[in-house]
């Protein structure tokens, strides 16, 4: 079978959806059977913290390596060159943040959410509210993001052209998601995570195997190579590209370096602040096992984004920046044009059903964080001020679980070709912003106090939104998702170089001027069990 | 197993005695005289990159060998050093963190009401 020409599909649709079909087959079976008890609280909210360290290291990199990061990293690199190179380096320096200063500390002092360690000692109901709200809007942005994605996704991979179409593939997705969040649990997400990256990892690997032998396991002729065909491209702005150098996408103006620096911040700061990340924490039997989790998620999650170094300057060597650029799906068509180029239809159709698997994986990981957060932060400890019963509360759960599923595909319909590649960097703004400076505070600093929280995660959450809003990802811009309006006063894409350190200041501006001093008692209390695990939630046993 | 919410029952004196210990005082000082440097270093290494990044673009783009640059160099130095302080903190919470918790913990559990 050849290559069609462009916009149109590459590979045997037929083959693209089969694989997928036995993965959800395979995933649907393992979920049932490792699901026969949900009904306590625990066991569905953490899977009754009976993961090992490796399983849930292995289950993070599923949560985390999105199709925005195989998909768009890979396409990045292959046509801008070492600028997509500088996302992945992001995405993993982050997680130091999470070994470090959080993962321990996040296990032993809380039991199913974020809010759990933030409101230990400061007041109960406003701080779980505003961590709350943070939660579900930081989820809500990564599970639209990922949904439309889905849809550009089906019309490379799929053939499915109309936009009638696609809706109906974005409706099974999340339909799927649904089913895998009320049958599974935490303990069915888990496992679709965890087979869903074991696949990402071990298919991108075998391509960067095959991309290496090719060059006879010469990186430097790789790059040149990338370089070369890049030079030689004859669509519009990309001949003059240096892709082995920083600069291609975000050199030029100096709004535009400052954007670079913004993004930069973003990222390597929102990783340990992502509702859904932190929640992961809570699966695992002890700190240590936490630790041994993130362990594991650096060394896969390290390995591989070096995979798609070498796999985005091998698409750029080996299919041709042209090619990618005028495939259906644009910057994100590299890895499949890869896979394909490399391995026909059947490694394509692999590669397409692993990449339809990550975004099944991450969405059903975002749904059970954000029904979590909402049933026991908003339900039973803000509305029904902790009179609530545990079965209650997964029975809320579900219910959110169903309306956030039915929300994610309605949105994921509309924003269907938008260009909402920003939201993933805005969800990372947000969590830097909103969640990380209140979860250092509240780990580390004996004096911070309740009114110090919520300047801090509202200041963060609100400036992010508003300067977003008023930025030229908006409108304004050709790019932006509203381009025949122009009301953008902010020159930034990125809001985070102003709104994470205004956060951080908040949270110190709150604290000093409140006179409410800290409870010495409550802070004894989560600082020993913070940093020993004494009177940490146990593993439950059957 | 059923699960109550605060489930161990150290009282709240037992917690304000144990922070005051000199031996759970040892473990606070001896994580805070890790971790936070070991941030500092990891975040003043990652700005330097990005900043390099943003700016000296052609100082990154000097070539080393073969097609290779500095660029590049540095930034799978940032792999490194990402996986070498992961290294060195399970090193250091394995000898030095875990034990000191531990004591503690049993203590705490010998002295529950």
């Amino acid at each position: 079978m050849t290559l069609l020409a462009a916009t149109e599909t590459v590979g045997n649709p037929a083959a693209n959806i089969g694989i997928f079909a036995l993965f959800v087959v395979i995933t649907m079976i393992v979920v049932i059977r490792a699901s026969k008890k949900n009904a306590t609280a625990d066991e569905f909210f953490t899977g009754g913290r009976g993961f090992s360290g490796p399983q849930n290291g292995i289950a993070i990199a599923g949560d985390y390596l999105s199709a925005a990061s195989f998909l768009g990293i890979a396409g990045a690199i292959a046509v801008y060159g070492y600028d997509g190179f500088l996302y992945s380096i992001g995405f993993l320096v982050a997680w130091l943040v999470a070994l470090l200063l959080v993962a321990e500390l996040m296990r032993n002092t809380g039991r199913f959410t974020m809010a759990d360690v933030l409101s230990f000692r400061l007041s109960q109901r406003p701080v779980r509210m505003a961590a709350a709200t943070s939660t579900l809007t930081v989820s809500l942005f990564y599970l639209l993001a990922q949904m439309a994605g889905a849809g550009g996704l089906v019309a490379l991979l799929l053939d499915v052209q109309s936009k009638s179409g696609q809706s109906v593939v974005i409706a099974v997705v999340g339909l799927l998601m649904i089913v895998y969040v009320l049958v599974g649990g935490m303990k069915g997400t888990t496992w679709v995570q965890i087979i869903k990256a074991v696949l990402l990892i071990t298919g991108a690997g075998a391509m960067t195997v095959i991309v290496l032998v090719k060059f006879g396991l010469n990186f430097s002729e790789i790059l040149g190579s990338a370089q070369q065909a890049i030079s030689s491209a004859t669509t519009a702005g990309v001949a003059n590209r240096d892709v082995l150098a920083p600069g291609a996408q975000y050199g030029g103006s100096f709004t535009s370096q400052i954007n670079f620096i913004s993004l930069a911040i973003a990222l390597v700061l929102g990783t340990a602040g992502l509702p859904h990340v932190l929640m992961r924490f809570y699966t695992v039997p002890t700190a240590k096992e936490a630790r041994r989790s993130v362990v594991w998620a650096i060394a896969l999650i390290g390995a591989f984004y070096l995979f798609t170094l070498v796999l985005g300057y091998g698409a750029a060597a080996l299919v041709g920046p042209d090619r990618i650029l005028a495939a259906a799906g644009g910057v994100n068509s590299a890895a499949p044009l890869l896979a394909f180029e490399l391995g026909g239809v059947i490694l394509l159709g692999v590669i397409s059903a692993v990449a339809f698997a990550t975004i099944l994986a991450v969405v059903a990981g975002l749904t059970i964080t954000a029904s979590a957060s909402f049933a026991h932060d908003i339900y039973a400890s803000v509305l029904k001020k902790g009179q609530v019963s545990e079965s209650e509360q997964v029975r809320v759960s579900r219910i959110t679980a169903v309306v956030l599923g039915v929300l994610a595909i309605g949105l994921g319909i509309l924003a269907n070709g938008q260009n909402v590649a920003f939201l993933v960097a805005l969800a990372f703004a947000i969590a830097a912003a909103a969640n990380l400076p209140t979860i250092v505070y509240s780990l580390y600093w004996k004096r911070f106090n309740t009114r110090g929280a919520l300047w801090s995660m509202y200041g963060g959450l609100i400036s992010t939104l508003v300067l977003i809003v008023f930025s030229p990802a908006v409108s304004g811009a050709k790019t932006a998702m509203i381009p025949s309006v122009d009301f953008a006063w902010f020159p930034l894409a990125n809001p985070g170089i102003v709104s994470i350190p205004l956060a951080f200041v908040l949270g110190i501006v709150g604290t000093m001027t409140s006179k409410v001093p800290g409870d010495p008692v409550l802070d004894a209390e989560m600082e020993v069990r913070s940093l020993t695990g004494v009177g940490a939630e146990k593993a439950i046993s059957h | 197993m059923a699960t109550t919410d605060r489930q161990p029952v150290n009282t709240a004196q037992q917690f304000v005695d144990m922070q005051a210990s000199p031996e759970f005082q040892e473990l606070r000082t001896r994580l805070r005289r890790f971790v936070f440097p070991m941030t500092a270093f990891f975040l003043i290494w990652y700005a330097t990159y990005v900043l390099l990044g943003a700016f000296a673009t052609d100082f990154m783009a000097t070539p080393v060998f073969g097609n290779v640059n500095v660029g590049l160099l540095i930034g799978l130095g940032q792999f490194l050093t990402t996986f070498l302080i992961t290294g060195i903190y399970v090193r250091f919470a394995n000898r030095e963190l875990d034990p000191r918790a531990a004591a503690i913990r049993a203590e705490m559990a010998g002295t529950e009401r």
